[in-house]
């Protein structure tokens, strides 16, 4: 087909988005490219316009002001012809029903859908597919989700915090069906509060704070463009007070002999340091972890740092 | 889209929930039995007492059936399943279309034990008395089928129960299902206006088939058109909603 090719150089646009729920701007203008076949992860303190932002993409909400293209079409287009599914944050399942019907009636809704025991099979539900919806745990149920989303055959899949009721274990094989997915082609755009889930499983980042993309490129992008880094070292009787007038640095930890300074010109700060502390060892120097990039990407938000600074 | 193989998972999923089958097929049967077995002989409002009872019994079940067909959207609308099902190609229509299906069949099933146990107990309608009964149950079932759906937008599943018992029980009380309210004067021409009236009158078949009056098509159709208006906006609002 040759409107195929059209969408699948299309991708996901979204230009000026912006949606408010009376007072509250839960989404203040936001511009997004998503390339055909990018993983990408929506991250954000609670509040942050994540779930609203998956609303307007999906056209479940409509927006105040902007657009949202998928592959081409508004999103109405889109889902009517299956292209799109999705697990939202919220929801349960429907009763009186297996899980293999379940799978097998949402398959039924789409006209090109993939065969209802690859979806189970995929999502590890075999064995479950006899099973009454309402005799499931919550990482089962959460797996059922998954599959109903697939099973659709979508181009691209949206998943609002998908792996919160699992275990770290639950968590591992979950993500290991989605890459598995994502390596189908298929375009995936998560929300998460895991930021390691972020890191290993995302092409790029989008980092929202208040309704805005604060920061919006791959994890390295993000590490980078934050320009903190870390040294650590071992000094014997060392004191909050012996270092911060060194230059480029941002803020002292000391627990005991072992000190952290976090530098925005960590080169001088090292050699100036060197000079002053001859007795200092141990040296390391690191660039910004993840958590330390959203930390201060989103320091401007209330409570985002209670939240990730855990 | 397959709207077939969406409506049988919809019956599929129907008859396995019991509780529905206790309104509309247990009551109005151990009802049935325990008024109209003693009374067989009596008389009442010109037809034997079985005759009568058994089309207020049947009016009874059928509305209980198509109301609960619709009040089930309350209980997706409650685990946010109609938000997942406005992701994938499912028409409104068809949504819409298996709820009430599904409480048509529901219906169907209570209404042929109803019709068994009035044999039971000597109603002898002929073929073209039965056939007319059915019809007739059918369109008058219309109504409340659109009730149904609107309940099952406007109300939670918490006081899904109540609203649905209370619903269910006035207007068949009103409509004479349990017994004449009035056989004439003031309240016998409300009780006329009501589409449960006429529902029971539908079910009651002696010496030529039940008797639907010009009156009685007109207040069936006003009701479809204000209970079906009323269902569609209580639809469009909760999709359109956010
Ligand atoms: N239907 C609604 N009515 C009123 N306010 C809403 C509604 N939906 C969202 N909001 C508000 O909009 C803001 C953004 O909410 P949203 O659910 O998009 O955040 P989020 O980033 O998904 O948060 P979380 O991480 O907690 O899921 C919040 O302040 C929220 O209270
Ligand atoms: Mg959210």
């Amino acid at each position: 087909m040759t409107d195929s090719t059209i969408h699948s150089a299309a991708g996901i646009e979204v230009r000026g988005l912006t949606k408010s729920f009376g007072d509250v701007h839960a989404v203040r203008g936001i511009d997004l490219t998503i390339r055909p076949g990018e993983t990408v992860a929506i991250l954000g303190p609670n509040g942050a316009g994540k779930s609203t932002t998956i609303d307007l993409l999906l056209g479940l909400a409509t927006p105040d002001a902007g657009t949202v293209s998928i592959l081409g079409d508004p999103p109405a287009v889109a889902v009517k012809a299956g292209r799109v599914a999705a697990m939202l944050q919220t929801g349960g399942l429907i009763r009186e029903i297996t899980v293999g019907e379940l799978v097998d009636m949402v398959a039924s809704l789409y006209a090109a859908p993939m065969d209802p025991g690859e979806a189970l099979a995929l999502t590890g539900l075999s064995d479950l597919a006899g099973r009454r919806t309402d005799g499931l745990s919550g990482g089962e149920t959460q797996r059922v989700r998954f599959a109903l989303a697939i099973v659709a055959n979508p181009s691209f899949v949206v998943l609002d915090e998908p792996t919160v009721a699992l275990d770290v274990e639950a968590r591992r094989e979950f993500w290991a069906t989605i890459r598995t997915f994502a390596d189908r082609g298929t375009t995936i755009v998560f929300a998460t509060h895991y930021l390691d889930e972020a890191d290993a499983n995302a092409d790029r980042i989008v980092l929202l704070a208040d309704g805005r993309v604060v920061a919006d490129g791959s994890v390295t992008d993000i590490k980078a463009h934050v320009g903190v880094r870390t040294i650590r070292f071992t000094l014997a009787g060392a004191a909050t007070g012996d270092f911060a007038g060194l230059p480029g640095v941002v803020d002292v930890e000391c627990h005991g002999d072992s000190v952290r300074l976090r530098c925005d010109d960590a080169d001088s700060t090292l050699r100036a340091l060197v000079a002053a502390q001859p007795e200092a060892r141990d040296f390391e120097v690191r660039g910004a972890d993840l958590e330390e990039a959203f930390v201060q990407l989103t320091a401007d938000t209330t409570d985002a740092t209670e939240e990730f600074a855990r | 889209m397959n709207a077939t193989r969406y409506i049988h998972f919809e019956l599929l999923r129907t008859f396995r929930n019991r509780r529905f089958f206790v309104f509309s097929l247990v009551f109005p049967l151990v009802l049935f039995f325990v008024i109209a077995g003693p009374n067989r002989n009596v008389h009442l409002g010109g037809l034997p007492f079985p005759t009568y009872y058994m089309g207020g019994m049947a009016a009874w079940g059928t509305m209980a059936a198509v109301i609960a067909g619709g009040a089930r959207i309350a209980l997706e609308r409650q685990v946010g399943w109609n938000r997942q099902l406005r992701l994938t190609p499912l028409t409104p229509s068809t949504y819409l279309g298996a709820k009430v299906a599904s409480g048509y069949a529901l219906a169907a099933v209570s209404l042929m034990l109803i019709f068994a146990a009035g044999i039971s107990l000597g109603v002898r309608p002929s073929a073209v008395e039965w056939l007319s009964m059915t019809g007739l149950i059918i369109v008058g079932l219309v109504p409340f089928a659109a009730l149904g759906v609107y309940i099952g937008h406007r109300v939670s599943v918490d006081s899904m129960g109540p609203a649905m018992g209370g619903v269910t029980s006035l207007l068949a009380l009103a409509g004479g299902a349990w017994g004449p309210i009035a056989s004439h004067g003031f309240i016998h021409t409300v009780t006329q206006a009501l589409p449960s009236y006429w529902l029971v009158r539908a079910g009651q078949a002696y010496h030529g088939g039940p008797h639907w009056p010009p009156v009685a098509w007109v207040v069936i159709g006003v009701w479809t058109i204000v209970l079906g208006g009323l269902a569609m906006r209580a639809y469009q609002r909760d999709t359109s909603r956010v």
